[in-house]
């Protein structure tokens, strides 16, 4: 070979497929991604975040804070379950007859023995769950089969994995949850826990804040650095200030001193109080559990 | 083949060419390796002592762990590299450097972009994209300054006597063109005023990276390593078909990698890097097959000089590419995942693999290029053991603690602080291999400062020398 030309085409064949395939595909794809409908509902997600927590974003981005925290949920699958929740004219005896009835169908034969075993010791209290880690279909027809007998029933769609179980999310997350963020940091090491959903699962600003001034006040074990120069430590002038943190005692200041956070701790615990990633969509189906908290 | 250059006037000529612009790059390449190396055992303090910096913003973890990375990347190995490709160009094309003025400006341009991006990184001015840290002003200093040395190195080929094409020419000739092209995607669609929205972001910035992290330095120190093996073993590249074949699966195949498994994009994209990743395999064998056979019972005693170097870095090479394909693997992504395991193939990819080529490069250029010898052989030799202690001890339990931390973070009994409790034990004895290869930068450095300084010494002494002579200043020269 003496000229390069050969080397040149196929390098530009190369990297010219690998750039239309990863760079201007997706850019077609999600360009023009816009608001998604709620499931359900006729609410549009996601929710533009108020102004504090967008300069939050940027607090978060400054202080490199996605090289130890993703805010990305991944989930194995999704399952249903179908729970009764009234029993209608049926004694809970009867109801367990009826049961070991469907037990013997060819088409439940997969499931006999989880039916068996949930309704071995059962008292007749409600809700309880009929099937549970089955797929749409079948937990269908055991709410039409419960229908049938009269019976009251509930269906529930969820998402399962270790993320989820750890309360990290309630579903994965998808490239909806995202449409607001500039720049999206999606991050690649879990050194801290997935921030995805943290807005719901820490939704107490004051823990938030403890938490940045001194991480090992919430978990003792917890490798977070501490990130105090977001706080000011203030000598308590004529009253309090209402904005200061409160912390435990072996974390506070002296005694007339007061930590105040700065309108960036501020703004940073705004962003993360605005994650919250829990709304059922079409490509991330579930039924959110009304919860019994006001 | 042609590779022992007879010619010792046209080698006198091509050496003084090459010298000022080679200084430039890899002097302050040097200082780079150094700072960043310095930056990372800073970061990981932090596991250490997760307090230390609390007070300080500039050195915690987020700040001191990409400025750490960029500092490696952009800082050391990207000049380092080019500084390498324009002495390959220079011999293989047996022509003095082209333009020879041009890489000395580009080179300062270059560090001083790493500088200006590093400064900001440390306060807070990064782009917030993974090895795009790197801030609008740097990054026009960056891509000019490449663009800059591209042009210099095309115009050394065009003048090249010897026109046959060497395997070395298509991956150096590759990784100029690779550059540029991603360098100037990414920046342009990743701008702070984006006019990209959404997760496009992320697939950009995971292309970018993958075509940098593991194509661009693949490219260079793969054809690096072509160049020197057959060179030291005196005898040629065992098959060229081979070369060729594994320099086109490199290409087509890596430049597919790097979208995570189950990254919250449309699913067509992880399952063709995917795909990708698993033929990865394809040009590996391809390179153990060239590497060994060019390699094995070469009559050259080792012992520590340019050759070790290159051999190892190309070993590290096969482990990087294999943990690259581990991490794609259906079996496994799942628990290596957001694991300290993705952090040691980069690790390994640059301070095993690219920086121990480089090092082999450069040591066996430098004598020449200088027209001196090493002011210290040992402490090259010195580098070499230091490095692969150092490598070792960084990579390996980095590997450990995120295979384990991976484990732990499946089951969700284990609570999260326990797992990286647990991790925690591998990250501290991690940090005695930066300190091993903190080492072996400084001697690396001091080897490249006082061959510079004695080199300025000479001159100014040439000088001052004829500036004092009575002779005419034409009679002196002569």
């Amino acid at each position: 070979m003496k000229t390069g030309i050969g080397i040149f085409f196929a390098t530009v064949f190369a990297l010219g497929a690998s750039w239309c395939g990863l760079v201007l595909a997706p850019t077609l794809q999600l360009g023009g991604a816009k608001l998604e409908t709620v499931l359900n509902s006729t609410d549009t997600y996601p929710v533009q975040r108020t102004g504090d927590a967008t300069l939050g974003l940027q607090i978060y981005r400054a202080n490199g804070c996605a090289a130890c925290h993703t805010e990305q949920v991944r989930q194995d699958g999704v399952a249903c379950e179908v729970s009764l929740t009234g029993l209608g004219n049926n004694p809970p005896d009867g109801f367990k007859k009826f049961l070991q009835s469907i037990e013997t169908l060819p088409e439940w034969q997969d499931h006999s023995k989880e039916l068996s075993a949930a309704f071995a010791t059962w008292d007749g209290t409600l809700p309880k769950v009929v099937i549970a880690w089955t797929d749409k279909d079948s937990a269908d027809k055991m709410a039409d089969l419960l229908k049938a007998a009269g019976c009251k029933s509930e269906s529930r769609i969820y998402a399962f994995g270790p993320d989820i179980a750890r309360d990290w999310g309630v579903r994965h997350s998808v490239a909806a949850d995202f449409l607001y963020d500039n720049p999206v940091q999606l991050g690649s090491l879990r050194a801290g826990p997935d921030l995805a959903n943290v807005g719901v699962r820490m939704g107490d600003a004051n823990i938030q804040l403890q938490h940045l001034y001194a991480p090992q006040a919430g978990a003792k074990n917890s490798t977070m650095p501490a990130f105090r120069y977001l706080f000011e430590v203030k000598k308590i002038g004529d009253a309090p200030s209402p904005d200061a943190v409160k912390l435990p005692k072996e974390f506070a200041p002296a005694a007339d001193y007061e930590v105040v956070p700065k309108p960036e701790a501020r703004q940073l615990v705004a962003y993360l109080l605005s994650l919250r990633a829990n709304v059922p969509l079409y490509e991330a189906p579930f039924t959110p559990v009304i919860s019994a908290k006001p | 083949m042609n590779l022992n250059e007879n010619k010792i006037s046209t080698d006198a000529e091509i050496n003084a060419s090459l010298r000022v612009s080679l200084l430039a790059l890899f002097g302050g390449a040097a200082v780079w390796l150094v700072v960043g190396l310095a930056l990372s055992i800073a970061a990981s303090l932090t596991f250490h002592l997760p307090n230390m910096f609390a007070d300080c913003s500039c050195l915690t973890y987020g700040h001191a762990a990409p400025a750490a990375n960029d500092a490696l990347l952009y800082g050391f190995c990207i000049p380092a590299g080019l500084g390498v490709i324009l002495w390959i160009f220079a011999r293989l094309g047996q022509t003095p450097l082209a333009l020879s003025i041009v890489p000395v400006v580009a080179a300062n341009l270059w560090h001083l972009g790493v500088f200006i991006g590093l400064v900001g990184i440390l306060f807070g001015q990064t782009s917030g994209h993974t090895w795009l840290e790197f801030s609008r002003a740097s990054s026009v200093l960056l891509f000019a300054a490449f663009i800059l040395i591209a042009v210099t190195a095309a115009a050394t080929f065009g003048a090249r006597r010897n026109r046959e094409l060497q395997p070395t020419h298509w991956f150096l000739f590759a990784a100029l063109l690779w550059f540029p092209w991603i360098y100037s995607t990414a920046n342009l669609l990743l701008a702070p005023n984006q006019p990209v929205r959404g997760v496009a972001q992320p697939i950009i910035g995971w292309w970018f990276a993958n075509n940098l992290v593991f194509v661009w330095l693949a490219l260079v120190g793969i054809g690096t390593a072509f160049y020197l093996l057959p060179k030291i073993a005196a005898r040629p590249l065992a098959t060229t078909g081979y070369a060729l074949f594994a320099f086109l699966t490199l290409i087509f195949f890596g430049a597919w990698c790097g979208i995570p498994a189950g990254a919250p994009v449309p699913a067509w994209l992880p399952t063709f890097s995917r795909i990708a990743g698993a033929l990865l395999i394809v040009p590996l064998i391809a390179l153990v097959i060239v590497v060994g056979k060019t390699v094995c019972g070469a009559k050259v005693s080792c012992n520590g000089g340019p050759f070790c170097f290159t051999k190892f870095g190309m070993v590290c090479f096969i482990l990087s590419g294999l943990m690259y394909v581990a991490e794609v693997c259906p079996r496994h992504t799942r628990f290596l995942e957001f694991t300290w395991f993705a952090p040691a193939q980069v690790q390994l990819q640059l301070l095993g693999f690219f920086a121990m080529v480089v090092f082999g490069a450069i040591y066996e250029l430098l004598p020449g290029v200088m027209n001196q010898p090493l002011p210290f052989p040992k402490f090259a030799k010195a580098h070499f053991f230091v490095s692969i202690f150092g490598v070792a001890l960084f990579v390996i339990p980095l590997a450990i603690a995120g295979v384990e931390q991976g484990i732990k973070l499946h089951n969700p009994d284990i609570a999260l602080a326990d797992a990286n409790q647990s991790a925690l034990m591998f990250l501290r004895i991690s940090t005695t291999g930066q300190l091993f290869l903190l080492f072996g930068a400084l001697l690396f450095a001091v080897n490249i400062f006082v061959m510079t300084i004695q080199w300025k010494i000479a001159l100014l002494k040439a000088a001052f020398a004829a500036i004092t002579a009575p002779l005419p200043v034409s009679e002196v020269k002569a």
